[in-house]
This record gives C-alpha cells, structure tokens and sequence, in this order.
C-alpha cells in the first residue's frame, strides 16, 4: 500500500518520523495517493460506509458499557435508566440499536455488490473470504447485543440459538452447556455474551483492515471487472473517493437518523420492552431481521441437525464461492445469462427473509424449502453451469474506454436503458 | 445521476422490504383502531393537560392493582412531560409512602415519598399480585406502551416506516380499555373473567372494565366518558414508557436539517471536483 505513495516527507518532524516509521507514506498510500479506479459507481460507497456504522457502533457501545449492567437482575433495568436518567442515553442506545440494523443493511448490499460485479474472483479471493470472515463475527457479535438488554426476545432468543448447538451427534449437549456456562440460559451467559459483545467488534476492526489489506494490493474491482489498464483508468482515491464517499456516507446517515429519531422502535420486537423470564414463552421468537433468511433455511430442514448443517452450510458456501463460479468474465455486466440468475437469487433471498417471519407451517414450509433448495442451487450448480455454457458479452478493452462508450458499466438497468448516463 | 436515481429506486425497494420483515412476524393479534394523538409524528409533542388528566386516572383507577415502577415523581416535573412544578412534585410525592431502612437499630421503616422515589407498587411481589387478582398479574406500565406486539401486518407495516406511525401500543390500549362487550350468544366467559375482543390473548381478560363515565373528576371541564378517560391514560402511559420523545423528535429534526444541508454541499463539491473527469 505504501508502494503507492510518491510521497517525499518535507520538515524535520516528518523525516524523523518516516526514517523510523513510515506510518505517513503509508497512509497516504492507501487512503490519499491509492490509485482506484474512475469508474466505480455508487454501490462501491458502501465499503466506506460500514466503515463508519462500525466506528459509530464502537463509539455508542463504549459510552453505553459506562451505563450498562451485565447482571440477570440488573441488565433490564440498567438499559432503563439508560433510556431515561443518562443524559442523552435515549440517543446512544437508539443510535446503537438501530445502528446494529444499518450495519446489517449495509453489509447485504455491499456482499451483492460483491457477488454481482464479481469482487470475489481472482486475484481477490482472499479480500472476499476476509469479508465472508466479517459477515460472520458481525452476525455474532449482533446476536450477544441483542441479548443484553435481557428482554423476553433476549433472552428466548439466546435460548433458541444456543440450543441449536445441542444438534451436535455425541458432543452437542457438551458444547451447549459449555456455551451457556451452566444448565439454562442464566447469569453466566449473559455475562460472557458481554465479554464477547465488547470483544468482537474490535476483532471486526482488525479483519477490516486485512480486508483493505488485501484488496489494496490487488487494486479495487471495479464495474466493469476488467483491471486498470494506464493511469488513465485511476484516480487518487483523496479527494475523488473521500469526497464521494463522504457524501454517500451523510446519505446514508440520513436514513439511518430517520429510524433512530423518528420510528426507533420499528426494527424492534415489542416484546423486549418485557423483561426475560424464563417461566413465560412469547407467543412467536423471531430473531432480528437481519437473521431471518438464515432462519427459514434452519427451519426449512425437517430435521434439528440438518436445519443446522444448512443454515451454517449458506453462510459456508460463500468462502468456496471463487471457485465454483467458473466464469472468467468478472462483472454481471457483461453476462446475460448470470445477470438475471443474479436478480431471480437475489429476490430469492429476500422471499426467504419474510418466510423466516412467518410461522413454519402449511405453505410457508413448502416455500422454505423450494427457496433453500435453489439458494444453494445458485451456488452449486447454477453458477459452476453458467461458467460453462454462457456466452459473456465482449469486454471493453480497458476502463477509459467502457467510460467513454458509456452504458454498460452501469448496474441492473443497464439492460433496459442502455444509453442513459 | 441515472445511477443514483436507480440505485434510490432498488435500495428502497429492497430495504423496506428487509428492513420491515419483523413487522410481518406471525400472530393474528386484535384489529387495532388507529387515534390521532398530539404525540404522534415528526413533530408531535405530549398534551401537558391530558398527560395530567391521565396520571388523575392511573392515580385513582390503575394504581390499585397495577406498578409504574421506573418512573420517579421527579419525571413528573421534568422537560417534555406533566409540567408540574418542583412544588407540585414534592406535594404528590408526599402523599405516597415508601419503605426505607434499615434504620440504625436494623429495623425498615416507612417514610413519606420525596421527588427521587420510584412509584410505589402495589404489591410486594408477583405472586402477592396473582394472590390478590384472581391468578391473573396485572402487568407494570412503565414500559407497557411500547411493549404489546401487535402486528399491522402487510403491506402497512412498510409505509409505516416512512409514515412515522409507531403508536401501536397507545391505539392497543385504547382499544382494550374500550373494548369490552357483552359475550356473543353461545360463549362462556369464564369465572372471573370478562368479555373483549381486543385483548391480545384471546378474547377474555382478567382485568375488570375499568372505567366508566363520570368515574373520575375532571377539573378543567374535559369530557368525563370512558373513550376520553381511555385516551388520557393511554397518553399518559406513553409519556411514562417514551419520556424523551419530545426531545428525541426535536433534536431529530435538528440533525434532518444539518444532515440535508450538508449533504448537499457534499453533493455540489463533489460534481465540481468531478466535472472533468469522464466516469
């Protein structure tokens, strides 16, 4: 990344500094002189925006953890008294609470940005499967915060999720108890349910940067899929990119300040305004919002272990996804075929979000199972197919070019209206 | 531009879509019938009068059976809510008695409230309650307002995240309280119970009606019926659930404006900066 950096450090200070540590020219390196490609459109934004829900997340959850108390019978009310005697802890726990959903939000569209321009084949494999890395520790780290406020759908939450693990042949009940360090969901877990909460993120922060790592060394993909070719196809990412950036990142933080001051609540479950107890079974535990595709496919599988081999297994599939896609031509595109698989998976997905929200039963169940079967379809047989018999579209000979014809560098709508720019 | 525009266009397709999925969670609750309240909105901010007229209602009618533990008399005199004065406060604090101690020979004692206390309860414990109301445990309602999922199912919940509606629990409450008929011909209410179809667990409750016309005196001449008595507790009970949301919605606003604002000129340099480039 330093490599990129024609920087020269010019008073005393600087070349002290440098000879010792070239902390300068490598940040100027990655984030000011980091040459990137001109065309990237604004679905690349979102990079910088999970950057910035995750250091708002860090940020919030320190001042909270000031406030919070991690104890069975003081955790409920300590949120409480966030909400009503901190001064401003309204503000930090619905920008935290929400913010957990944007984060999620954000990620989803930036793994489809990924998945459609083709960000995962070679030379950025190791970029994507860092990134599949930190959709995971993410989905962690989500499911121990929404434990802590030690709500009803807190605490049966946890209960549902932990007991997943008990599907495990021979070990399963081991693990679980291991997991909730006793013989229920109890004070211990929600102890080290908060170790953790407070752990991960900063785990999070530190594959983030191995993910820049990694794709700052291959050079950002970009709409077209074909690599920069001369410096005409770059840009210095400062000020092209931090302003771009910036400016979809305020965007951004429109819509997310919309739920965090005007409808807080809206991606919450009501019933965490009741406080866990361990006798009384809400009517319907439904996880977040954000896990809800993942637990259709868990409850699509008629059998506990099963269902729990398919819901990791669809996270799972996405470290091998470089090599089943077999294609060579990076970016949707320029494939026909792949481009409407793309949006038929796509829309898969999100039928398979709002079954995991209605209860398994009569239709429901059946159309589980018909979107379980076709989300790994699309990665296990479609995508290797596809690779094979498709016949992609000529690619441009190099960005500048693509930009100057204009059209097809641009996403989904592309197809119907080719020339608008 | 054409980018963003579609990018708009797919972005708010698909992320209502995800964003509203819990909303949909399962469960055929009661139909609730929506109320306009002066809290509701971008800009919506608490009736001082009927959040007075309401805590009248819990103070006489609900406080028997049910707590209103996390909230404090103090919060009765802070910004955004009753508008009583510290005078006020200290007087109605007064006349409840709260346990304290132990004293120095060891011994709890009993002591008038002052403005730092929580609400008493009317019940030591949970089980005391259920002794007391027929098995049935009359719930807390301190957080009661936001905390009854019942569910507007689809598509309403999506328009509700850019409606700004959110006073579900409210218009529930509202509903319940104003909710009870006579049994239809051919069912059994059980002992004890009562008869009301909007009440989220089946159709029969524990809880008595609690309210009737002219059950309690109002000073400033509001209606003294139960729709009314109904309506001035539910907002009440908001406000005790929500106590910052007049600050929240205001400082809102605040950050909408900047926010815009910035993002414009964010939107302006950045077409400069680029105006020569080909992208």
């Amino acid at each position: 990344m330093a490599g990129h950096s024609n920087y020269v450090p010019q008073s005393a200070a600087a070349k002290w500094l440098e000879s010792r540590l070239p902390v300068i020219s490598l940040i100027r390196g990655s984030f000011v002189d980091f040459p990137t490609p001109k065309n990237l459109n604004y679905w690349w934004t979102f990079g910088g925006i999970l950057f910035f829900v995750l250091i708002a997340q860090i940020l919030t959850g320190v001042v909270l953890v000031m406030h919070y108390t991690p104890n069975t019978a003081m955790a409920f009310d300590s949120v409480e008294h966030i909400m009503r005697d901190v001064n401003y802890g309204w503000m930090l726990r619905y920008l935290h609470a929400n913010g957990a959903s944007m984060f999620f939000i954000a990620v989803y569209i930036h793994i489809f940005r990924g998945l459609y321009y083709g960000s995962y084949k070679a030379p950025r494999e190791i970029s994507w499967i860092l990134g599949v890395i930190i959709f995971l520790i993410m989905m962690g780290t989500a499911f121990m915060g929404y434990v802590l406020p030690w709500g009803q759908m807190s605490f049966w939450g946890a209960t549902v999720i932990t007991n997943l693990f008990s599907a495990i042949p021979l070990v399963g009940e081991a693990i679980r108890t291991w997991l909730w360090g006793g013989f229920a969901v109890d004070n211990p877990t929600l102890n080290r349910f908060f170790s953790l909460h407070y752990l991960l993120p900063f785990m999070i922060f530190g594959v983030v940067l191995l993910h820049v790592w990694a794709f700052h060394t291959t050079g950002n993909n970009n709409p077209t899929g074909v690599q920069p070719k001369s410096k005409q196809d770059t840009l210095p990412f400062h000020p092209y990119y931090t302003v771009k950036d910036l400016f979809a990142i305020i965007v951004f933080m429109i819509f997310f300040v919309w739920f965090a001051f005007y409808v807080p609540n809206y991606m919450g479950h009501p019933d965490n305004y009741i406080e866990a107890n361990p006798l009384v079974t809400p009517a319907h535990i439904v996880p977040e919002w954000y896990f809800l595709p993942f637990y259709a496919i868990l409850r699509a599988i008629p059998d506990k272990l099963g269902g729990v081999v398919a819901m990791f297994g669809a996270i799972a599939v996405l470290f091998v996804l470089p090599w089943l896609d077999r294609s060579k031509v990076r970016s949707g595109s320029y494939r026909p075929l792949f481009k409407q698989f793309f949006w038929v998976f796509a829309l898969v997905c999100v039928a398979l979000g709002y079954l995991g929200a209605m209860p398994a039963e009569g239709i429901y169940v059946t159309l589980s199972r018909i979107c379980t079967a076709y989300y790994f379809a699309h990665f296990l047989i479609i995508l290797p197919l596809l690779g094979l018999f498709e016949k992609p579209l000529p690619l441009p000979a190099s960005i500048s070019e693509a930009v100057l014809k204009g059209g097809s560098a641009h996403p989904a709508g592309a197809v119907s209206a080719p020339e608008t720019k | 531009m054409s980018t963003m525009i579609k990018m708009v266009r797919v972005l708010s397709a698909v992320a209502t879509l995800a964003v509203a999925a819990p909303a949909l969670a399962a469960g055929s609750g009661p139909h609730v019938e929506r109320q306009s309240w002066s809290f509701a909105g971008p800009f919506g901010t608490y009736d001082k009068a009927q959040l007075q007229r309401g805590f009248k209602i819990y103070k006489e009618v609900c406080s028997s059976c049910h707590s209103l533990r996390l909230v404090k008399f103090r919060n009765l005199g802070e910004e955004g809510g009753l508008g009583y004065s510290e005078e006020q406060v200290k007087a109605i604090a007064a006349e409840y008695t709260v346990e304290d101690g132990p004293n120095d020979d060891g011994d709890m004692f009993e002591r008038p409230a002052v403005a730092a206390d929580a609400f008493p309860s009317p019940f030591p414990n949970e089980k005391a309650a259920r002794a007391s109301n027929g098995g049935a445990y009359p719930p807390d309602f301190s957080l009661l307002a936001k905390a009854r999922a019942a569910h507007r199912g689809f598509p309403w919940f999506v328009f509700d995240a850019f409606t700004q509606y959110q006073e579900l629990g409210p218009d529930y409450i509202y509903g319940l309280l104003t909710g009870y008929e006579e049994a239809p011909e051919g069912v059994e209410v059980p002992d004890g119970q009562y008869y009301n179809p909007h009440f989220m667990n089946g159709h029969f409750i524990g809880m008595a009606p609690p309210l009737s016309d002219e059950l309690v005196e109002y000073e400033d001449g509001t209606a003294m019926t139960t729709e009314q008595y109904a309506k001035d507790v539910s907002a009440f009970m908001m406000w005790a659930a929500e106590p910052h949301l007049e600050a929240r919605k205001k400082i809102g606003f605040r950050v909408m404006v900047f926010l815009v604002f910035f993002a414009g000129l964010l939107y302006f340099t950045k077409k400069k900066l680029w105006k020569n480039v080909a992208h």
